[in-house]
């Protein structure tokens, strides 16, 4: 199945050079010549292919810049980004959903349902943009600058550190907010589902207090289903990116796609839709490892 | 529900290789509703005696049923207080989106030199505004509203054929078709969807609004298509399909006339929930600059456009923001009330 | 009289749901004592689990709740306790066998985990190792084999026999002076069954617990219980000592479960269930619960009108709640002979 991924995330861009020449307009010869494209597709995509290996990637069509270096960076920025947003949306998302789930039918429980609700209808670029007004009307009224509204860093810190959160705050919340609305609508599903076990149950019957059954035996196996949603979200997340590095000014690689799109830049594209697949297959067996890490049930197969 | 793996061997609902194991109509409705993959449980071999009980109960139970389903959905929906209201605000827009024409007070070009980045205002029934040229903000989101509504439509349309077919083929075929037509849709499940969108869209989708609707609807029939294979699977082995089987009936007929409308409600309830995704996904090309183009109206480009004069000019973002929500939760509450009104395996809780 | 090691009195347990209050259990009252096995039967969704579910402090919560009467447990009055009162009680004092061994262990833990948890719950001072030790002579002692390999298996590792075993060693673990089996062997198949109630009659010898014995299986009541409380619609309509249970039965229900069992000197053609539906438990028939399928109420007013009360048909210990109880013998002839059977000595021999 791996196998099948990775090939189609090569054979999907070839496709791609097909459609080249409807668009660019400046499809100058020497471009051409530079990239084989007059010749059949599928040795356009021998040398492609042979730039992936031994030319990481290749170059840009306009002005014949190195791919690798530019992506590589943005890989790095967009990590950052991502990591934080998904962890802190991992982490808000499972106690909302514990929680949910242990005061069923609550105020609690239907206000999380209904932020979530929220969640799943609110557009995130449409969110970004409204933390921009609302973090530049505080700073327009009171002089307070509790985030930055573009880009990576400021030219000339004080403090690292904190200057770099200060640009990270909103990109990771946009980011984050459509994550927990998904990720605890899971949890409080499966928490629910294993509340109402047998082996809960037994847990109880057992003597065991309210706090062991719930962290313990019913958290384990809650989290077991979150672990493939999350996996699986990835590629979700990569699109989400697209949008927020936009709005952002976040130097990454949801920005580079856009530039590169915008230009047309199809062995970038390329590129990136490579790097993509790759880390959509990372996560796919970080999942399953730590799905049989979770579970004992498949760990021997 | 009962599952037929031995005690001793491990379950678990993840991957492709699984899929085909997984099986039924319960997986698709604990889908829809939101998630849950069930945790691998071994369910107990029901005795002889109990199964026949049970499937006993049971048809009596769909007899009763049969009468006054239709009714017994109606009462349930109408106690979802929710989904309810979000149908009444749906039904306002959409009707106010589809007689955009005569309802906008202005053209969705048309320009009031006297009135620039006006604030809404009863004057001259500015009511959201206009923008920094003097078009009514209004009439222009209006008609940006309709493109929106006809995209969903036609992507929810679209991929719902489509993922009814590969799934109800995958799901009454079994076996090698299933696991390829299941790896097909899984695959396209992981895909970084909306890059793909993008490039498709820039490439392909030349700006028209039915363009970009087929392209979307082109990644979108995956969740149905899961759904229904899991309906067809369940409901292939069952008793009164096994029965039409003996009696000689053709398999288009057992398709058309016994599974098919057995899995409806699953498949409305996806659709429903195909309209709200699309909505949301079709602004977010617009916005981007490489879904809907100009002059075909659309919301996503309303707000890229007033973007830049966010702080000063705070209608131009929100207004059509908030009508994409408002259009996106109403039908996410309506596929919720739906979803409960439809799901026979519901528990009165 | 030895003191009763369980006591309910008007025990009543209702639940909140959509279409309506059901009253689960009601009114229920009766003892055990200790070194005694109770078999609790009656159809199902007549209420024996959740009285246990109510004895034990688990009903499902907020919709389930004891709406009125006594639990007496060691001197002590259950109902009302707190939770974390109840939890040193609970797989401590008294312990429960739950129907299902196959979903009723934790799955991402070791059986030996689960067993040790148990132990060191109500031991804190317990080491690691005496757990383990005791835990795997718990293993062994129900009959689990190489169990000190088996102590660090899970529970799919486990068959479906081993993991009720499992299930009774841990129940077993802290020596509860009331033992709670919930259909112990339904799930199980026959020659397992016979190695599990194997199991429990050591088990219970051994520690001398007053036991409850909720089933179906009246074979497995003959074989193991002394006395028997038949359960109707909620309330407890037959109470009596196995003999008397299975040769006088003095309630038309009971009576109507004994000829509804199989036997193999009977035709299985002429197997008669009992006819009709359980009684609905959100709107009860007035009267006797049990009037709509009963032979004997055509025609009688009372049985429409008056609910029957548990009444002592001997002057001893066996109860009946009939208004025509004494009616229930000369039905019994009647239908023994209409299956053909020797009324005499006890049409029922055969069982178990
Ligand atoms: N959580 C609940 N909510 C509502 N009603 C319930 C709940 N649990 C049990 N009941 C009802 O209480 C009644 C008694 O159920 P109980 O489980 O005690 O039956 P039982 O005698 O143990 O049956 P079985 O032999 O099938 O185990 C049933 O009518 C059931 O529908
Ligand atoms: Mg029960």
């Amino acid at each position: 199945m791996l196998i099948f991924f990775g090939m189609s995330l090569v054979t999907d861009p070839i496709s791609q050079i097909r459609l080249v020449p409807d668009v660019s307009q400046q499809t100058i010869q020497n471009i051409v010549d530079r990239k084989h494209l007059d010749d059949p597709v599928i040795v356009q995509y021998g040398f492609w292919l042979k730039d992936v290996f031994t030319n990481q990637f290749g170059t840009t069509m306009l002005g014949d810049k190195p791919i690798w270096p530019d992506l590589s960076r943005a890989m790095w920025q967009t990590a950052q980004l991502v990591l934080v947003a998904e962890f802190i949306a991992v982490a808000i998302a499972i106690v909302l959903g514990v929680l949910a789930a242990k005061k069923q039918y609550s105020f609690f429980d239907y206000a999380t349902t209904t932020i979530s609700f929220f969640g799943f209808s609110v557009p995130i670029f449409w969110f970004a943009l409204i933390l921009q007004w609302l973090t530049v009307s505080l700073f327009l009224a009171t002089g307070f600058r509790l985030a930055y509204t573009f880009g990576l860093s400021s030219p000339d810190p004080a403090n690292w550190f904190i200057d770099r959160l200060q640009h990270m705050i909103l990109p990771v919340t946009a980011l984050a907010y459509v994550s927990i609305a998904q990720y605890s609508r899971y949890m409080r599903s499966s928490m629910l589902d294993v509340l109402h076990s047998d082996y809960v149950r037994t847990a109880k019957a057992k003597g065991l207090s309210d706090r062991t059954v719930t962290m313990k035996h019913a958290l384990r196996n809650a989290l077991i289903p979150l672990v493939t949603v999350v996996a699986l979200n990835v590629g979700a997340l990569l699109g989400g990116v697209v949008i927020t590095e936009t709005i952002f000014a976040w130097p990454g690689m949801g920005k580079l796609f856009i530039t590169a799109l915008a230009r047309a830049e199809l062995y970038t594209l390329m590129a990136w839709m490579l790097v993509a697949g790759v880390i959509i297959i990372v996560f796919n067996l970080l999942a399953d490892i730590l799905y049989a890490a979770l579970d004992p049930r498949i760990r021997y197969e | 529900m009962s599952d037929r793996h031995d005690p001793g061997r491990p379950i678990h609902t993840k991957g492709a290789d699984d899929l085909a194991e997984t099986e039924g109509a319960t997986e698709a409705w604990t889908e829809l509703a939101g998630g849950k993959t069930p945790p691998a449980a071994v369910e107990r071999p029901a005795t002889d005696l109990e199964a026949r009980l049970e499937a006993e109960l049971l048809r009596e139970g769909l007899e009763v049923e049969h009468l006054t389903q239709w009714q017994l959905i109606r009462r349930k929906f109408l106690q979802h207080k929710l989904a309810v209201v979000s149908l009444i605000v749906l039904v306002i827009i959409i009707l106010a989106g589809v007689f955009a024409g005569t309802i906008a007070p202005y053209g969705f070009e048309e320009i009031d030199l006297q009135n620039r980045s006006q604030a809404p205002t009863l004057d001259g029934f500015h009511i959201m505004g206009t923008d920094k040229i003097g078009r009514d903000y209004f009439s222009r989101v209006l008609f940006g509203t309709r493109t929106s509504l006809i995209v969903a439509s036609i992507v929810a349309g679209v991929s719902t054929l489509i993922g009814t077919v590969v799934g109800g083929l995958a799901g009454y075929m079994g076996g090698r078709t299933d696991n390829w037509l299941m790896r097909l849709t899984d695959l396209f499940l992981t895909l970084p969807g909306l890059a793909i969108l993008l490039i498709l869209s820039a490439f392909l989708g030349q700006g028209s609004p039915i363009r970009v609707a087929f392209i979307l609807a082109f990644l979108f029939w995956t969740a149905t298509a899961r759904i229904v294979r899991g309906v067809f699977l369940s409901l292939r082995e069952k008793e009164f399909v096994e029965a039409a089987k003996a009696a000689g009936a053709s398999d288009g007929r057992i398709i058309f006339r016994h599974i098919l409308p057995n899995a409806m409600g699953p498949i409305i309830v996806s659709m429903t929930l195909t309209v709200a995704t699309a909505i949301l996904v079709e602004a977010a090309l617009s916005f981007l600059g490489f879904g809907i183009q100009p002059p075909n109206p659309a919301l996503g480009k309303l707000i890229a456009d007033g973007q830049d004069s966010m702080t000063t000019q705070w209608w131009l973002v929100t207004m059509p923001g908030l009508l994409i929500v408002t259009i996106s939760l109403c039908i996410n509450f309506i596929g919720d009330g739906l979803r409960d009104a439809l799901d026979p395996t519901q528990v009165i809780s | 009289m030895t003191q009763a090691a369980l006591k309910l009195s008007d025990l009543t347990v209702e639940f909140d749901t959509v279409d309506g209050v059901v009253h689960a259990v009601d009114g229920v009252s009766y003892e055990v004592y200790p070194g005694e096995v109770l078999a609790v039967v009656g159809e199902s969704g007549s209420g024996k689990s959740v009285t246990y579910l109510a004895v034990m402090g688990l009903l499902p919560k907020p919709a389930g709740r004891v709406t009125k009467g006594e639990v007496w447990f060691e001197g002590e009055n259950l109902v009302g306790l707190t939770d974390k009162e109840m939890e040193h009680i609970r797989g401590n004092r008294m312990a429960m066998v739950f129907q299902d061994p196959m979903t009723s262990l934790n799955p991402v833990f070791t059986v030996g985990y689960q067993l040790a948890e148990a132990l060191q719950t109500h031991n804190p001072d317990m080491s690691d190792e005496a757990a383990k030790d005791r835990a795997v002579y718990l293993l062994s002692a129900v009959g689990v084999p190489e169990p000190e390999t088996r102590f660090d298996q899970y529970p799919h590792e486990y068959s479906g026999g081993m993991r009720q075993r499992a299930m009774i060693a841990m129940a077993m673990a802290n020596e509860p002076a009331l033992l709670i089996a919930d259909e112990p062997t339904t799930a199980l198949d026959v020659t397992i069954q016979a190695q599990v109630i194997e199991v429990m009659k050591t088990a219970q010898r051994e520690t001398n617990a007053a036991t409850i014995l909720i089933t179906h299986d009246l074979g497995l009541v003959a074989e193991l219980a002394d006395r028997v409380v038949v359960m109707y619609g909620g309330k407890v309509v037959e109470t009596g000592t196995i003999d008397e249970i299975f040769h006088s039965p003095r309630h038309p229900y009971t009576l109507g479960l004994m000829m509804s069992l199989p036997r193999l000197t009977v035709n299985l053609t002429r197997l008669r269930p009992i006819p009709g539906q359980p009684p609905s438990l959100i709107n009860r028939p007035p009267g006797c619960a049990f009037h709509p399928r009963c032979g004997m109420s055509a025609g009688r007013e009372i049985c429409r009108q008056e609910v029957p009360t548990l009444a002592s048909t001997n002057g001893g210990g066996h109860h009946s709640a009939c208004h025509f109880f004494t009616e229930v013998a000369r039905e019994l002839e009647m239908q023994a002979a209409d299956l053909g059977i020797q009324a005499e000595g006890g049409v029922l021999d055969d069982v178990g």
